[in-house]
């Protein structure tokens, strides 16, 4: 531990104190400067995309670029929404929580159920590795497999099959973490008493452990809601609201790349990004409060 | 009692999913990059043209790796002191206490933002504040998006090594300063040491984090597709090629910008399982 390089008795305890103050200063210095930038942040996407916001901003569909330049000339705000991405993104999540999410809690349990099984630990480490693959290979790769194969071109399904291989590990950890929380006593009880294996499953361990699951659920539904790079490669974008899982579709993040490109629509981005960062910041904060929660009512 | 075997059957055969993605993303990597591999040989990690004329088609991933590697490992230097200090307040100095668990929070707020509005921020507040410190003309390029990348990956180096310094027991600390140590020395002599690896740990992940990076970094690094010049230079990273150019590619280009993402699968896999593996040693 290198107890005896502490130069205790060596006598120089004001220079040591005024080291120790500094030292301090420069921590809380450095931690302050840490968080200036999300003050930054959320600042400039507020105060620059309030303005936009309105009613006709949530229901009607992105404007084309001369729309918005005729408005811009004529010191109007711009026309149209994000109806289509807002929609497009609800699409594309929903498909590929359907895909992860069951599949995901099946394999979580699993790996709970056998934890000391070397296929167990195999299990997990291809999981960790899949949860490291950057987002932008899985594009790549539902590109390769949806849009080439089995679409025939540019899907909102090909997106979700992306956003669903990046959720897949998370929900898989989550699910896994939440079941060794839950007391082997209540497991117990439910077998004693008879209970077949998919009762237990379904009516003990899932509703012991919903606060877990939903917290995993929520946090990992906030990280692909945002994912840009991989729809660009696999939903590609719409200008019209489109409900079939096998067309071009849009998504909030893919019209923020768009307005960012167009000169004219520059305006557009920052209410856009404003309604995806609440969002995002939404579910991200509300799966924070409900795992803190659960964790006050494990010290009862 | 039958039922019960059908369960675990169902259970298993869920298992077997990751299993084939994991080796499907694998194999049609590698298919799709065999033809760029063909045309180049292994000289195309080392080549650093990307010419995509056709008839004179030729294409290296040299400036690309360059781009990823420089700007992710400036990235974790900008990131180190500010991480380790927000670490040291949350997990020592101010420890359970509200202000601690107020920044704590403001840092993982960092982790909830998109991407693309990091890009956009950047793009309208950094990439200008840059230009008027004089340091570049356009604002673009590598130490742009190292800025960008570093305070995204604050709250992953964060997060971590917070839970690491804070699981040091207290006997030991306790034990140096009954022999007088002040506090910088009980966390220079007694913390660090102690919870090192795992510090070093959540560094390494935090790296693996910015490599994959894709849309914030496109927006700053200036897209040219050749070797960075210097530090206020542009650029471009392995993940931002693969995002301009996918798109419109097809054929020889279309294979190396997989064989890229091969690549950069790779690296971004090895970094990982470097920190895992030195977590899983530290606990």
């Amino acid at each position: 531990m290198a107890v005896n390089k502490i130069p205790a008795f060596i006598d120089n305890i004001d220079g040591r104190n005024k080291k120790n103050k500094l030292f301090l200063g420069l921590v809380i210095a450095m931690s302050l400067l840490t968080v200036v930038p999300i003050f930054f942040i959320i600042s400039k996407i507020i105060i620059n995309g309030i303005g936009q916001i309105n009613f006709n901003f949530f229901v009607q569909t992105s404007p084309d670029s001369l729309q918005a330049m005729t408005a811009i000339t004529n010191n109007e705000t711009i026309p149209g929404g994000i109806a289509n991405g807002i929609m497009g993104t609800f699409l594309i999540v929903l498909v590929s929580s359907v895909m992860a999410i069951p599949v995901g809690m099946m394999i979580g349990i699993y790996l709970y159920e056998n934890q000391d099984r070397r296929y167990s630990n195999i299990l997990r480490n291809i999981t960790e590795i899949l949860q490291g693959v950057p987002s932008i290979v899985l594009g790549i790769i539902s590109y390769l497999w949806i849009v080439k194969n089995i679409t025939n071109g540019f899907s909102a399904f090909a997106g979700s099959v992306a956003l669903s291989i990046m959720m897949l590990p998370m929900i898989i950890r989550s699910t896994e973490e939440t079941m060794k929380m839950i007391p082997n006593e209540i497991r117990e009880a439910a077998f004693a008493m008879g209970a077949p294996y998919h009762n237990v499953i379904l009516r003990v361990l899932i509703p012991t452990g919903f606060s877990g699951l939903s917290t995993g659920i929520l946090l990992s539904l906030s990280r692909i809601l945002g994912e840009t790079a991989p729809l660009m490669m696999t939903a590609l974008g719409s200008s019209v609201i489109n409900y079939n899982i096998t067309k071009p579709t849009s998504a909030v993040p893919l019209l923020i790349w768009e307005f960012y490109n167009d000169p004219n629509m520059v305006k557009l981005v920052w209410s856009s990004s404003l309604f995806l960062m609440a969002f995002v910041l939404t579910l991200n904060i509300l799966s924070r409060r409900i795992a803190a929660k659960r964790k006050i009512g494990k010290k009862r | 009692m039958n039922s019960d075997k059908l369960t675990k059957t169902i259970l298993f055969s869920a298992s077997l999913l990751v299993l084939i993605v994991a080796a499907g993303i694998m194999f049609s990597l590698i298919g799709g990059a065999i033809p760029a591999f063909k045309a180049f040989g292994l000289k195309f990690i080392i080549t650093n043209k990307w010419n995509p004329t056709e008839g004179h088609e030729v294409y290296g991933a040299l400036p690309f790796i360059a781009g990823t590697l420089i700007t992710s490992i400036l990235a974790l230097i900008i990131c180190l002191p500010l991480a380790f200090s927000t670490s040291l307040f949350v997990a020592e100095y101010f420890r359970n206490t509200r202000v601690a668990n107020i920044l704590s929070s403001l840092v993982d707020l960092l982790a909830g933002i998109p991407s693309i509005v990091y890009g956009l921020w950047g793009f309208y507040t950094l990439r200008p504040f840059i230009v008027n410190l004089g340091l570049s003309d356009q604002g673009f390029g590598i130490f742009t998006s190292s800025l960008i990348l570093a305070i995204m990956i604050i709250p992953f180096a964060t997060s971590l090594s917070t839970e690491i310094i804070s699981m040091v027991p207290d006997e030991l600390k306790e034990a140096a300063y009954s022999l007088g140590a002040t506090r910088l020395e009980v966390i220079f002599n007694v913390i660090i040491p102690n919870a090192r690896s795992g510090i070093i740990a959540s560094y390494i992940l935090a790296l693996g984090r910015a490599l994959g990076e894709t849309m914030a970094v496109t927006m700053l690094i200036g897209n040219s597709n050749v070797m960075p010049s210097g530090l206020f230079g542009a650029g471009n990273t392995m993940a931002s090629i693969i995002a301009n150019q996918f798109g419109e590619a097809s054929g020889l280009k279309l294979s190396s910008l997989i064989a890229i993402g091969l690549i950069l699968f790779a690296i971004t896999g090895i970094v990982n399982s470097i920190g895992k593996y030195i977590i899983k040693q530290f606990s």
